[in-house]
């Protein structure tokens, strides 16, 4: 199975599978970045997984005062889902109940064009009872929303993109958990360069990969035994001997082509660390190419 | 598109077919056919103006008058500049394009406007993108910026779009606005504001009498002034900068629907 190596990585010959999502993304600014960061936060905080959370949502990255449409600093989050309907829900529970309750914050569309609309200020503008005013400037426009600290701004829509992928993924082999983490830190890093990326997991690191389907009744997901250190021994392992450890990255972009830069980046950032601080083997989960249409082959992207 | 005034006209002149879109495939002699004329007295395009050949998408009109009426109505595409004076309903329902008039502008300048820039870099007269009588709505898009002093009613029953007046402003601007922003460098006649329902009126060195039915709802930094400032900064630095200072906010006019608001900034 393995075929690459480099700098003492193994690089397993198999491909990430990931699926066409429903993606959006929004601008939060606030008064001072850490509470730009703040809203954002706490707006992503249960944001790791469609299977149960709703969405899969980050920040993308942190936006100067010159880059946000009021002047203030700023994040860029982007948020995806399933279907348009239960984008929609997600974008203005969570908006509505962590970004409009945040000190200062305010909130516009982060996208510029798109396949189709969604509600923003358009869905949260009936708290002002009444006392909310719309401001239109040029093609945008924006809604007032009186709030104890003062107004909360917020465009009235932002646009949605159908091709957008998720589950984008590497799995990430390691000696020991310290070196494996090292190396999956470093890879989230670099992967947090590539633009409309994020990785939805904590810091951008999954520990608890998941294979479709349990032994019981209800859970749509379960461990990936096949992927846990502890039980190489007592199934059908994917592991050899001496990995430790593994994490797995998940990476959902709003185009195909952003999900690979992605990988690539992360995948580089990993054999440029080396199997002697790093991982020692790189591997992507897949379900045999049969579930999702985007399929990227590690030994395209290593090369 | 060059037009060349010859002498000052005899007569009112209608300009409203000296459009981009009106002219488009026309030969200078068919032009110089169009009648402008608003008496008895026949008057021609050719008659008021030496007609030079070119792109009628860019039409200048070398030479203004305070009787060129109507000029730039309905402009929906293209360039239109006057290198003078107009007279009434300058850029009246425009929908695109620039129109720019030199020197002063008459009544009714840029009258229900949708769309489109009107930059008038003299005075305007009154009821600056107002309705006409029995016309419910005015300006309803687009963006008015007038470089000096505009008269009595300007924004009367603006209903969306940006009106910038860089000088002074008179009595009752912004009356019966309907929505939009009307931005005022200068002082303000008496009563600006009078009975609007929505929108936003900044007024740089107050009023000469504010009504009482606009109620203080003190100091403020809005986020709101933040994005309207960044919208007009290219037109308009000076109102820009009005826009970015602590706002005192007056929420009226409360003997309408009292939804709007006049924002005077700390000097």
């Amino acid at each position: 199975m393995r075929e690459l190596n480099a700098n003492g990585v193994a690089i397993d010959d198999t491909f990430a599978e990931a699926f066409d999502m429903r993606a959006t993304a929004i601008v939060i600014t606030a008064p001072t970045a850490r509470w730009a960061a703040q809203a954002a936060e706490t707006m992503t905080g249960f944001a790791t997984s469609v299977i149960a959370c709703g969405c899969e949502a980050a920040i993308e990255r942190a936006l100067s005062p010159r880059e946000t449409p009021d002047g203030r600093p700023g994040v860029r989050v982007l948020m995806f889902a399933v279907s348009t309907a239960e984008l929609q829900k997600q974008l203005q529970n969570r908006v509505g109940q962590c970004v409009l309750t945040s000190p200062g914050s305010a909130c516009y569309a982060g996208l510029d064009a798109g396949d189709d609309r969604l509600k923003l200020g358009d869905a949260i503008r009936f708290f002002g009872d009444g006392w909310q005013i719309a401001k239109r400037l040029g093609a945008r426009r924006y809604w007032r929303v009186p709030v104890m600290d003062g107004e909360f701004v917020c465009e009235s829509t932002t646009w949605l993109t159908k091709k957008a992928v998720g589950g984008g993924n590497l799995i990430v082999m390691g000696e020991s958990p310290a070196k494996t983490l090292a190396a999956t830190e470093a890879a989230v890093k670099a992967m947090r360069e590539v633009a409309d990326v994020i990785m939805p997991f904590p810091g951008g690191i999954a520990r608890s990969g998941s294979k479709v389907g349990s032994k019981y009744k209800g859970a749509s997901a379960s461990t990936n035994d096949r992927y846990c250190p502890t039980l190489k021994g007592a199934v059908d392992s994917a592991l050899t001997a001496e990995i430790a450890s593994v994490l797995e990255i998940v990476i959902d972009g709003l185009t195909s082509e952003v999900v690979g830069e992605a990988m690539r980046a992360g995948l580089a950032a990993i054999v440029e660390m080396g199997s002697e601080k790093g991982a020692s083997r790189v591997g992507a989960g897949n379900y045999g190419g049969k579930l999702g249409r985007h399929h990227y082959h590690l030994k395209d992207l290593v090369r | 598109m060059r037009f060349s005034l010859r002498e000052p006209p005899a007569q009112r002149v209608d300009l409203k077919p000296l459009v981009p879109q009106t002219l488009a495939g026309k030969t200078v002699a068919e032009i110089e056919r169009i009648e402008v004329g608003t008496t008895r007295v026949r008057l021609t395009a050719g008659d008021v103006f030496r007609v030079h050949k070119g792109d009628p998408a860019t039409i200048l009109i070398e030479g203004g008058s305070a009787r060129f009426d109507r000029v730039g109505f309905g402009l929906s595409e293209g360039s239109i500049r006057v290198e003078g004076e107009a007279g009434v309903q300058a850029g009246r329902l425009m929908s695109g394009g620039r129109l720019t008039i030199g020197g002063t502008a008459g009544p009714f300048a840029g009258s229900g406007m949708k769309g489109g820039t009107l930059a008038i870099e003299g005075d305007a007269g009154e009821r600056l993108g107002g309705p006409l009588s029995g016309e419910t709505v005015g300006m309803s898009g687009g963006l008015i910026h007038v470089r000096g002093a505009a008269g009595e009613r300007a924004g009367d029953r603006l209903r969306r779009g940006i009106i910038l007046i860089e000088g002074r402003a008179g009595a009752y601007a912004g009356s019966r606005m309907i929505a939009g922003t009307l931005a005022i460098g200068g002082e303000a006649g008496e009563l600006p504001g009078y009975l609007m329902g929505r929108g936003t009126i900044l007024i740089g060195r107050g009023a000469t009498l504010l009504s009482p039915t606009f109620a203080d709802c003190g100091e403020h930094d809005l986020v709101a002034a933040r994005l309207l400032a960044a919208y007009i900064a290219k037109a308009s630095a000076k109102l820009a900068r009005l826009f970015r200072r602590p706002l005192r906010r007056l929420a009226g006019d409360m003997a309408a629907l009292g939804k709007g608001e006049i924002l005077l900034p700390r000097p």
